[in-house]
């Protein structure tokens, strides 16, 4: 009996150290923890502040819906018009750029729909519902999946009429998706940055990129204190304020992946 | 299968190395497993006894539903705690979320109906058996239902070894109410899923395999005691 | 005092037949008391009428003054130990009945001293022999000091040594003041232990005499077939 008073009290310490210690927790993305830039970058701010970032990794829209929620301080992610409604919506307190990259239309080397090495992400995006070649969708509210559907519009194709078995809806993150994707060597629109740290390419390679439709905006925004009394707003602003530094835009521009760049830092 | 001897090797690769992140991660595992496992058994134990000795009208639906709850859909008990716990929720002022804490208490939700009905059906065979003379000692209700766990304790390990496979392996209730936060609220199974998402299949096997190896580990330990025990008291 | 021991019109039913039927006697204190029968006659589920562990379809059963659980114990066919040494069997009964702590070992290294078990005070019950066993349950028993102590074909699963055992520590207790009821099918142990019959057949309460009248004047047809060892197993 005294030994399991000891174990729930040592179980008490383990739970209530977690919480003494400075933190904050920053709802994000999946691509974006998957590109590894959080490594890379969080360790530099904590050093530097002695404040922890801990980072939950979502889609884009479950990752504003945290922050609504008021379990996050800060939200950090990539879809601007989901962005902009959030701050509308009062959950934000101001939003500010922090850096871009872009996405890349990824394909299998066979590519039924012939779009490789194209710079015209709606001329691809046409051929491939024309070939009805397959296509994995990530379908989970993401800032990927709502820079598809954007593409698809501006393709002049109503998507959610035209889908017939060769459009794979997988309601998945980033990673899983490109699983899928090379699973089956279907077309994927996915983050430069996911596909560079990603290990199970099979037969997949990048066939359009550089259409400047394709460029991915991330932003930052500090959750509204006078919604939820509990957003820790002077560490997240630290934090936020240290991201759009030089400091903090310098470490995001060395982030590379076999000496490439993934994210160029934008920040006013 | 090659990749699966590849596996084993990085698996033991993996253990050898000592690598601190991943004993940061397989002792978090650790922790919350056995800490919902102790929890649950701490109540489980004499609630499942006290069901399988006692008489009350709409016991049978009592049996039949912790019997289901066994059943219980991890990433559904992950839901429900994360929606209480939420600062959107009632029990939000607590601060628990993302937390291990939140994490044990999630599992300790999901494998309690496990050691509650394994315990509810080995008490009520046992209670056949000692009925009659503990109700002529003068032993009823929760005492002899105590009695009884105490009596069998050793085939009540099945059922807490059950609940412990069952914390170990989940990964849908611990990825909601933890946020899978490096360094924090990473255990093993979100880190295998985290690694095979970003496509690293191999990684993600080896540490499959080193979850495994774990878990036996822990069953062996678990009947070398019970063998011990069992020698001395007959 | 809780004798005299009261039934009136007692039945009970079990399976759609009735197993006692309309049974009435008065039980006092003094003579060893012995239910004789045939096999199925009805001796162990009146036996468990009257102390208590089961309840009749109809009729009464009353014991003289209030507080009568801890002043009766029952010895069965079968021992029932627990997983435990045979010293904390007993005490185990004694902590029951409520008996402060610290007299707990002392009575009970009493009680297995009565039966003749007091060097297997340390073994763990279950390794000990048939016979042991069922001194070891006669101690627990005995260490209540009941006033009255009902034995359920005490010696049915003993070899004849052990069973004399048995029956010279039963015969002690009675000698010792303790009222003994006692059921058995063995003619030659009712004649050894017993002072009175309360001779059932098929469920119904058929005679009722001291011990030698009943062997050599039985007045019931039944009676008689019985003892001459006619009697039709049912």
């Amino acid at each position: 009996m005294g030994l399991i008073l000891r174990l729930l009290l040592v179980f008490c310490l383990v739970g209530s150290v977690s919480a003494q210690s400075r933190f904050i927790t920053v709802a994000s993305t999946t691509s974006t923890e998957q590109s590894g830039l959080f490594k890379h970058l969080l360790p530099v701010f904590e050093k530097k502040t002695g404040v922890q970032v801990r980072v939950v990794a979502l889609g884009t829209g479950q990752a504003l819906d945290m922050g609504r929620r008021g379990d996050a301080d800060v939200v950090f992610v990539h879809a601007r018009p989901l962005e902009e409604k959030f701050l509308a919506e009062g959950f934000g307190v101001k939003r500010q750029d922090v850096m871009y990259n872009d996405f890349v239309l990824i394909g299998p080397k066979s590519d039924p729909a012939k779009i490789a090495g194209g710079k015209d992400a709606l001329e691809a995006f046409r051929r491939i519902r024309s070939a009805q070649a397959p296509f994995v969708s990530r379908g989970d509210r993401s800032g990927t999946h709502f820079a598809e559907l954007e593409i698809w519009k501006a393709a002049g194709i109503d998507i959610a009429k035209d889908k017939g078995p060769w459009y794979r809806d997988t309601g998945q993150g980033m990673g899983p998706a490109l699983n899928t994707a090379s699973g089956m060597n279907a077309y994927i629109l996915a983050d430069r940055g996911t596909w560079l740290s990603f290990k199970n390419r099979g037969d997949l390679g990048i066939l359009v990129e550089g259409d400047k439709r394709l460029f991915n905006q991330y932003g930052i925004m500090l959750v509204n204190p006078a919604k939820h009394p509990s957003v820790k707003k002077e560490l997240g602003q630290a934090f936020i304020d240290w991201v759009v530094s030089p400091e903090g835009q310098n470490t995001i521009a060395s982030y590379k992946i076999n000496g490439e760049q993934l994210f160029f830092p934008n920040a006013e | 299968m090659e990749g699966l001897a590849q596996a084993a090797r990085n698996a033991l690769a993996l253990i050898a190395s000592g690598d601190a992140t991943l004993a940061g991660i397989v002792g978090l595992s650790l922790a919350v497993s056995l800490s919902a496992v102790v929890l649950a058994t701490l109540i489980g134990l004499p609630l499942g006894a006290a069901i399988g000795v006692g008489r009350f009208p709409g016991r049978r639906a009592v049996v039949v539903l912790l019997n289901a709850l066994m059943g219980l859909p991890p990433v559904v008990v992950g839901l429900f705690v994360y929606l209480m716990l939420s600062r959107a929720g009632p029990l939000g002022s607590l601060g628990i979320l993302f937390t291990p804490t939140a994490m044990v208490i999630a599992q300790t939700i999901l494998i309690l109906p496990i050691v509650a009905a394994l315990c509810r059906q080995a008490v009520e065979d046992a209670w056949a058996e000692y009925e009659e003379q503990l109700r002529s000692l003068g032993a009823t209700g929760l005492s002899a239902a105590l009695t009884l766990v105490w009596e069998i304790r050793f085939s009540l390990l099945t059922a807490v070894l059950a609940g412990l496979g069952r914390a170990s392996a989940e990964v849908g209730a611990v990825m909601i109410v933890g946020g899978n936060i490096d360094g924090v609220t990473r255990v093993m199974t979100t880190t295998i899923a985290l690694e095979t998402s970003k496509g690293d299949l191999p990684l993600a096997l080896a540490l499959g395999l080193v979850l495994i190896l774990l878990v036996i580990a822990l069953n062996a330990a678990a009947a070398y005691v019970k063998d011990a025990a069992q020698r001395r008291y007959g | 005092m809780i004798l005299p021991l009261k039934l009136e019109d007692v039945f009970f039913v079990a399976g759609g037949r009735v197993i006692i039927e309309r049974i009435s006697a008065e039980i006092g204190a003094g003579p060893s008391t012995i239910i004789l029968g045939a096999n199925g006659a009805g001796k162990s589920v009146l036996m468990r009428l009257m102390h208590g562990l089961l309840a009749p379809a109809s009729g009464k059963i009353a014991w003289s003054g209030a507080e009568t659980a801890r002043l009766q114990a029952m010895v069965f066919q079968r021992p029932v130990l627990l997983r435990r040494s045979a010293l904390a069997n007993v005490t185990y009964a004694l902590k029951l009945a409520r008996v402060p702590r610290a007299e707990r070992e002392r009575l009970a290294l009493e009680a297995l001293e009565s039966v003749g078990l007091a060097a297997f005070a340390r073994r763990p019950a279950r390794v000990l022999s048939g016979g042991e066993q069922q001194r070891l349950a006669l101690a627990r028993a005995w260490a209540l000091h009941p006033e009255v102590l009902f034995l359920d074909e005490p010696t049915a699963s003993l070899d004849p040594t052990a069973s004399r055992e048995i029956e010279r520590v039963i015969q002690a207790f009675d000698a010792a003041g303790t009222k003994i009821i006692m059921a058995t099918h063995n003619l030659g142990q009712a004649r050894r232990l017993g002072d009175e019959v309360l001779f059932l057949h098929q469920g119904r309460l058929v005679e009722r005499a001291p011990v030698e009248q009943f062997f050599s004047r039985p007045a019931s047809p039944e009676a008689a077939a019985f003892i001459k060892g006619e009697l039709p197993w049912v």
